[in-house]
């Protein structure tokens, strides 16, 4: 018996941000899967993490970085080679205009 | 009758950095190249590609902080901002929240006051008069007075500066009108930005102006950006609400977007401050939203549906490590940034003894302010070089609508052109001509004149000869002018220079004239 529970609509809001449509049945499907990772993740908050910094980064790294000189030549031909279309050198998408 | 209300402003201005290569791969990040040839897996997001952060970027970014007073944050991280949009090859734009590089900062702006006034100058390039009678009493004054004078009767403001952070720039959507598709070019994805977010400390269009020419100002002296706004290189987003005068909560703002040039930015708060008060006094709420701005209908409306709910689900960027940016990193980068505008101008008072107004102006610009310091080391005519920039070079930027970034002559050119009328080669009539061509096509100005053949005649028995035969000519200005109707003179002047194609000194053509007569 799982302890939280996803709504309709949050289920429907998430949706929307990614971008997917779900039949009623991989709905229901998914509504259970999320309410397991939120009870996981309660089990993970009972540790008291008091003080103790957040961590971003497995490894113990600072500072990583280029010199800012160009290296990378034209390589449009090796970069649309998996577009599913193409178009005089751009990627061809559905119209898309912000509005 | 209506209340009276306040209009309250923040910005969020994205500047794209002067960098060679974009923030986490080596592509360039030159302007206007073929489409996607800048491209490479880090910034077209293949699955598995890595991004390594560009130190420049950060030098770039902590040094505008350190201009704009901001307090540097030494260990800073980098953020994922989840959405979905085609421009954005990841589904996610490497940004920075939690943790930005800069923060708490301010830059001071200058409200025009009454004595901010242009004086009035005589255009031509023989305005030497104005600028030696104008400059004595303010050169003497010396920099450390001049706080004391002009700039202090101008008003001030401090607006602050909430953080700045990096960012990486999006790809660009071209449409087509024919097909039901749109065609994405990746060459400015990954283009390197700092987006600086103002305090909602402005009033009026005209602080937004001021602030924004501060910080484009600021930024192109450290070089890291040529700020131009119809370019797209520095954007502006502009936060706006309105509330009844002495108010303390802040009325329901709005976000601005599509601005694209300074008088864009005017005519958009002025729209929407109008709009809003309408709403407000018809009973109805403003709406939290963000609007987009049409400058030839001179009309904003609302953007983005419900569907594109703003939750982006920030966490940390588990690619990127930490920066740390060391005390010692830090100093170096305090140490090399630029002298400022305020400084040059103390110095120019005192080094090159031009008029305060005229060196607010070059040093408004980091442009003109190097093509000063150059010609003027090489002519050592500082006023003279000021004079050419203040007017033959405004006038001219004037004409063609540039900006004084645009500018390309060289300095060498502008001094040669300078000796040449000091040497009394040229007149300052030809000199004018002369400069045009400098100005638009950068020409040697020496091998130019020799070429067209515009030296002034200096062989007296020439110019004497021409004389003659304009007296001959012209019987009824004599009569005039012996019958003591001075100005007949000018007439021949005039006739002597046209007949001399220009070539000649008018001042010498006029004595002779005198004598003669």
């Amino acid at each position: 018996m799982v302890e939280n529970r996803i709504t309709d609509e949050t289920m429907e809001y998430v949706g929307i941000l990614a971008k997917l449509k779900l039949s009623q049945e991989e709905k229901e499907q998914a509504k259970k899967d999320m309410e397991k990772i939120l009870d996981y993740i309660d089990k993970l908050n009972e540790l008291d993490t008091d003080g103790v910094e957040p961590m971003s980064h497995a490894f113990d790294l600072h500072n990583v970085f280029r010199e800012d000189r160009v290296e990378n030549e034209n390589q449009r031909d090796q970069m649309l080679s998996n577009a599913p279309e193409e178009k005089n050198g751009s990627f061809v998408v559905p119209k898309t205009v912000e509005s | 009758m209506r209340k009276e209300y306040e209009t309250v402003i923040g910005l969020e201005v994205h500047v794209e950095l002067a960098t060679k290569t974009k923030i986490f791969c080596s592509c360039s990040t030159e302007f206007g190249g073929e489409p996607n040839t800048h491209t490479c897996p880090v910034c077209t997001g293949m699955p598995g590609a890595l991004p390594v952060l560009n130190k420049q970027v950060v030098e770039y970014a902590a040094a505008v902080g350190l201009a704009t007073h901001c307090t540097i944050t030494q260990v800073h991280k980098f953020d994922r901002k989840n959405y979905f949009y085609p421009d954005n090859p990841q589904n996610y734009q490497i940004s920075q929240l939690y943790l930005p590089i800069c923060r708490d900062g301010y830059v001071e702006i200058e409200l025009s006051g009454e004595n901010d006034q242009k004086p009035e100058g005589n255009p031509g390039t023989e305005n030497t008069a104005r600028t030696e009678n104008t400059s004595g009493a303010e050169n003497n004054s010396g920099a450390e007075n001049i706080s004391g004078t002009e700039i202090d009767r101008a008003m001030r403001k401090k607006i602050g500066i909430h953080e700045i952070h990096m960012e990486e720039d999006a790809g660009k959507l071209v449409h087509d009108d024919w097909s039901d598709c749109s065609f994405v070019d990746y060459n400015r994805s990954g283009v390197p930005l700092i987006e600086i977010v103002s305090e909602p400390d402005m009033r009026s269009a005209e602080e937004v102006i001021a602030y924004l020419e501060k910080l484009r100002m600021i930024i192109q002296y450290l070089g890291a950006s040529d700020c131009k706004l119809n370019e797209g290189s520095m954007r502006a987003d502009v936060n706006i609400s309105v509330r009844e005068v002495g108010a303390e909560e802040f009325g329901t703002r709005t976000e601005m977007k599509n601005l694209n040039s300074f008088k864009a930015i005017a005519r958009a708060i002025e729209a929407e401050r109008e709009r809003q008060i309408d709403l407000i006094e018809a009973g109805e709420a403003v709406i939290q939203e963000t609007r987009r701005w049409d400058d030839e209908k001179e009309y904003s409306y609302a953007m983005r549906s419900k569907e594109d709910a703003k939750d982006y689900r920030y966490f940390p960027e588990p690619d990127l490590v930490p920066v740390v940016i060391s005390d010692e990193w830090l100093q170096k980068i305090k140490d090399s940034l630029p002298e400022f505008q305020t400084e040059k101008l103390s110095r120019y008072l005192k080094e090159y003894e031009i008029p305060l107004y005229d060196a607010k102006i070059i040093t408004g610009h980091k442009k003109l302010a190097d093509i000063f310091e150059a010609a003027s080391e090489l002519c050592k005519k500082p006023k003279k070089v000021s004079n050419w920039l203040m007017v033959e070079t405004m006038r001219l930027l004037k004409e063609e609508e540039m900006d004084p970034e645009d500018l390309t002559f060289s300095p060498k050119n502008l001094a040669g052109l300078i000796e040449l009328t000091e040497k009394g080669i040229i007149n300052s009539t030809v000199a004018k001509e002369v400069f045009e061509k400098i100005f638009h096509q950068d020409v040697d100005p020496e091998q130019y004149v020799e070429e067209h053949g515009l030296k002034m005649v200096t062989d007296d028995g020439v110019l004497l000869q021409t004389i003659e035969k304009i007296l001959q000519e012209n019987p009824k200005s004599v009569e005039d002018y012996r019958k003591g109707k001075e100005k007949a003179i000018g007439y021949l002047v005039g006739q002597t220079m046209k007949a001399m194609r220009g070539k000649a000194d008018p001042a010498k053509v006029s004595q002779i004239l005198k004598e003669k007569l």
